[in-house]
């Protein structure tokens, strides 16, 4: 699965930064038909976490409430240089990752 | 020529509160019960209403994709931030949309997002605190095509 996140390449430390990220993923909710009039089994991203230098900083369970493609920001304090990791998975147990780096200067 | 007699007739009945109401629908009209849902999330505990917010269009008009900005006022520090915040829909067919886990290293409680709302709605937002108080917020949205209209 492909995402595409949006984190500042530098900051200063103590900073909150805002962090941004958007899966594609259809976000199927399961009140759909297909043309032959089968239902198609929900299926949806049901969680989001993200972990700064390997501590969680923020974690999301979603529901079919949520717009294809789900999209969220949210913020953190910049601590340390290092790599802020995206790990979601959805229903049907397919995963991905996306990953993203940050220099933190005094 | 005027009908004075249709004018009463009308007058009457927006009396009698038999006329349907334009934009927002009374708060009666919600169709999920969200009372057992929040007593979860609150663990039984008293719910208070204040310090969260929620900023979205008064009027969407697709309700496929609405964008969603919730706020809550806390210092987020190690002794006393926000622990989850969970949004809720008076009229989704499955009424919890999404649930935040946040902690002190968020800096601030603030969240954006876009969500599926089937038709129009208020919307809730419930905050859990790290010292098990919870407080709530809640929004009230026009949406003119809904989400849930895909007839395919």
């Amino acid at each position: 699965m492909v995402a595409r996140v949006q984190v500042p390449g530098n900051a200063k430390r103590g900073e909150i930064i805002d962090i941004r990220i958007a899966i594609q993923h259809k976000m199927e909710t399961g009140f759909r038909f297909d043309l032959f009039g089968k239902p198609i089994p929900k299926n949806v991203v049901n969680e989001v976490v993200c972990r700064y230098n390997g501590a969680e900083i923020f974690r999301a369970e979603l529901g079919s409430g949520i717009a294809a493609n789900p999209y969220m920001q949210f913020s953190t304090i910049a601590e340390a240089s290092g790599e802020i990791v995206f790990d979601w998975v959805d229903d049907a147990g397919e995963r991905g990752t996306e990953r993203a780096s940050i220099t933190v200067s005094a | 020529m005027p009908r004075p007699h249709r004018r009463r007739f009308l007058v009457t009945l927006a009396a009698l509160g038999l006329l349907p109401r334009a934009g927002v629908r009374p708060a009666g009209a919600a169709e999920n019960d969200l009372a057992p849902i929040i007593a979860k999330i609150t663990s039984g505990k008293a719910l208070q209403p204040g310090r969260v917010r929620i900023e979205t269009p008064l009027l969407a008009d697709n309700g496929h994709s609405v964008p969603v900005r919730l706020t809550v006022e806390s210092p987020m520090s190690a002794a006393d931030h926000v622990s989850t915040i969970s949004l809720l829909s008076d009229r989704n067919p499955r009424p919890v949309i999404a649930t935040y886990h946040l902690g002190p290293r968020a800096g601030r409680a603030r969240i954006a997002t876009r969500v599926r709302l089937n038709g129009t709605q208020r919307i809730w937002a419930i905050a859990r605190m790290s010292d098990g108080s919870c407080w709530s917020g809640h929004a009230d949205i026009v949406v003119t095509e809904s989400a849930c209209l895909d007839g395919s």
